[in-house]
């Protein structure tokens, strides 16, 4: 290489890049110093920063995911000590709720706004999904909010059913009760579950289809009154709805009900026992008592 | 009529047409000397009142019942409430300071309009610490001419030691006005000593810190380029004097033409300002009053003393340099005899305005409710319809209990037909009935309430009116929220 000096534009005053093309010629500009003081800064820091920091991701085998860095930081032990904080500011407030009755809880409105708190921020994790905000309820899942119960809408039956669920196979106490799958099982003709609807549609004043009625009333008194009762009105002894009245947990007209008696409704409820903490269901029961369906 | 002359002492020359102007003015350094005086006298009795009652208030206390601190003026952020002696003041409630700042905004224009810029020369905090500042600055390093000395001469022991001396006093004085600072927002006794073993809040030591820091820049070395530069004050306080206020004045009438005394020379024939720059030394803004009145000029009235000291040296009446209007002296040197209007129109409409705002905030808070009530409505579900038909609505009464003790008021709903309602944890009342709540002192209380309305009584006029009945007072208190039915 023979020494050269670097070619300048003459009217800039600019060295060049010795480029040039049809005539034109690049000026060799050099980078801002601002520019580049921070650019050396980012990466000093960066060296720093993987120091200190979890940065590199560990080789298969050596029994670490990353570098640990010397800070010792790491989020999931951050998300513990949240955690942990929390349960520690409640602590107070939990263990009053957990030693008073649901009854107490109810009535002394400190523990009362304390566990209207607790229960609503609960249910919003955990029961909301099902049971809509509120406990507005939908099609299949039970509105907790109006006086209609299947189980038991007293503070200690909201209880049990929290913690038992309902048919839920793994828990010996939960609320159990099943009805044979009629159609799908080939205990009834197609033709004797048509008249059943027009029965049960009858019931609450929804059929006048009087010779329908009068063929499927021996079916209903032989097949469901043992669980529905003679008149219909249910059995909150084993969940079993009240066909007299305006609720329908899976619809009310005439294709629901042909479809319940079909294939039978068996839906589940977990149990709470063991996944939420003691304070955390009964904060719960008082809570969905509150909604507007708790009874006395 | 009006002689109003905003010259600028530090013009300088002419700028050169061949050179760019630099909008840049290097600051001159101001030694203000001494002044003996009753004005000096004033201000230092306005300055003890004054840090006085910034240091010494946070310390008073205020008896006011358990679990809120007995401070009589407190910022109280955590428990959520203002505290002025008596005065209780809730985040609800903040017009109540909406209009404290009015009132002081008004009489500051109103004072200004009178007196012209007595805020500036004896209150203003940035007047009241470099006031401070200097005072102590003298104290090391001596007068006027001394420090111009000291300025001057070589790096020595002595330079050293003053000025160390000087600043140290200085940021201590910075930290004792940063540290008063975070006593209003907390209880004083309390974060005094938490703030010294490190367990004082983090926006304690950063308020401390910042205003520590300002302290010691604005009334140390920033001092009159604080009201020069950075006060809108100033600018604003044009639109406020007129010709009737009373300024710092110099009586040019009574003054001009000025020229150095001689011995044998008497007094006729010329006016009484010697030019002996006295003014002009004493004056913190570095500035000379025989300019007129202008934009520097924080009247602080130290040029008077200056001025009658010499006047009596002189053997001629003193004022030359007094409080006076730019009407008063015109007059005079017009040949007339001056007077003084206070009753104008702006002085009449201001004291107006403050006795009516003033009337207006002490009705708003004599006249006050000790509680704060709202119905919230359900969102979810919006309506319950009940088995047999009704609807219902479930509710969140929210009872804040401003008074210092527990009170107790019965529930009733008006508005609805046949409306029952159920308080959870309370009871049941059919309807027409009532039920009785106890909300605690200084409680902000809620309760779930649930109102259902029988079948065909649905009125059209869905709106439920809950209304609250003190039954010690009698007074009554309600609030609405709507009733769905589903049914529209």
């Amino acid at each position: 290489m023979t020494d050269q000096k670097p070619d300048v534009d003459a009217h800039s005053g600019v060295e060049t890049t010795g480029h040039s093309w049809d005539g034109i010629q690049e000026l060799n500009t050099p980078l801002p110093r601002w520019w580049l003081f921070i650019f050396f800064a980012t990466i000093v820091w960066a060296v720093i920063y993987m120091v200190l920091m979890p940065a590199i991701p560990a080789l298969p085998g050596t029994g670490m995911t990353n570098t640990l860095g010397t800070r010792g930081h790491s989020d999931r032990a951050l998300v513990a000590q949240e955690i942990s904080a929390l349960n520690t500011e409640r602590a107070a407030g939990a263990a009053a709720l957990v030693s008073a009755s649901l009854k107490e809880i109810e009535t002394d409105l400190s523990l009362q706004q304390f566990a209207l708190a607790m229960g609503e921020s609960a249910f919003g994790d955990n029961c909301a999904t099902c049971h809509g905000a509120g406990g507005r309820g939908a099609k299949g899942y039970p509105m907790l909010a109006d006086d209609v119960w299947l189980w038991d809408g007293t503070l200690d039956g909201i209880e049990t059913t929290l913690r038992h669920g309902i048919r839920h196979s793994e828990d010996p106490d939960t609320r159990q009760s099943a009805m044979p799958a009629f159609g799908r099982d080939g205990l009834l003709q197609d033709k004797e579950i048509d008249d059943l609807v027009q029965y049960v549609l009858g019931l609450s004043g929804g059929s006048n289809d009087a010779a329908a009625i009068s063929r499927a009333a021996p079916i209903f008194a032989q097949q469901c009154a043992i669980c529905h009762g003679a008149g219909g009105a249910g059995n909150r002894e084993i969940g079993a709805p009240n066909l007299t009245d305006q609720e329908w947990l899976y619809g009310g007209d005439a294709r629901d009900i042909s479809l319940t008696i079909h294939n039978a409704r068996n839906s589940h409820m977990p149990a709470w026992q063991g996944r939420l903490d003691d304070a955390t269901i009964k904060a719960l029961a008082v809570y969905v008592h509150s909604l507007g369906g708790g009874e006395k | 009529m009006t002689r109003v002359t905003l010259i600028s002492s530090r013009e300088g020359k002419p700028p050169q047409p061949e050179r760019p102007v630099s909008l840049y003015e290097k600051r001159n350094q101001i030694y203000p000397k001494l002044a003996h005086g009753k004005f000096r006298m004033v201000k230092w009795f306005v300055m003890a009142i004054t840090l006085g009652v910034y240091y010494v208030i946070p310390w008073i206390r205020w008896p006011r019942g358990a679990g809120i601190p007995d401070q009589a003026v407190l910022a109280d952020f955590e428990g959520e409430k203002f505290y002025f002696f008596f005065f209780e003041i809730w985040p609800q409630e903040i017009y109540f300071l909406g209009g404290l700042i009015i009132l002081a905004a008004l009489a500051l224009f109103l004072v200004t309009s009178v007196l012209g810029r007595v805020w500036c020369g004896y209150t203003c905090p940035q007047t009241v610490w470099t006031d401070l500042y200097i005072w102590v600055e003298r104290a090391f390093e001596g007068d006027r001419a001394a420090r111009m000395r000291l300025d001057l001469g070589p790096m020595t022991f002595n330079k050293v030691w003053r000025k160390g001396g000087k600043h140290a006093v200085w940021l201590l004085i910075a930290f004792v006005t940063g540290g008063a600072f975070i006593l209003y927002w907390h209880d004083a006794p309390t974060i005094a000593r938490t703030f010294f073993i490190g367990e004082a809040p983090l926006t304690a030591y950063f308020f401390a810190g910042v205003l520590t820091f300002t302290t010691y820049m604005l009334a140390g070395t920033m001092r009159e380029q604080v009201c020069t530069y950075l006060c809108p004050w100033p600018r604003i306080q044009g639109a406020l004097t007129d010709e009737h206020a009373l300024n710092v004045t110099y009586r040019y009438d009574r003054g001009e033409p000025r020229g150095a005394l001689h011995k044998d020379q008497g007094f006729a024939g010329r006016g009484d300002c010697i030019d002996c720059k006295q003014c002009v030394q004493v004056c913190p803004m570095g500035i000379d009053i025989r300019d007129g009145a202008q934009l520097e000029c924080i009247h602080c009235a130290l040029c008077i003393d200056a001025c009658d000291d010499i006047m009596r040296k002189v053997e001629r009446p003193t004022g030359l340099i007094a409080y006076d209007t730019d009407r008063a002296v015109s007059l005079r040197a017009a040949g007339q005899t001056s007077t003084y209007k206070l009753l104008r129109t702006r002085t009449v409409l201001y004291a107006a305005l403050i006795v009516i705002i003033s009337a207006l905030m002490l009705w708003g808070y004599t006249s006050k409710s000790i509680y704060e009530f709202n119905v919230l409505k359900d969102r979810s579900p919006p309506f319950v319809r009940l088995s047999d038909g009704s609807v219902r609505n479930g509710y969140t009464l929210k009872l804040v209990n401003k008074s210092t003790t527990a009170q107790t008021v019965n529930v009733s709903v008006i508005g609805l037909d046949g409306a029952e309602f159920e308080i959870i944890g309370i009871g049941t009342a059919p309807h027409g009935g009532t039920l009785t709540l106890t909300p605690e002192a200084h409680g902000v209380d809620r309760y779930r309430m649930l109102v259902t309305v029988p079948p065909h009584e649905e009125s059209d006029d869905d709106r439920l009116i809950v209304q609250l009945t003190d039954i010690h007072s009698g007074d009554t208190i309600t609030a609405d929220a709507p009733f769905t039915t589903g049914e529209r």
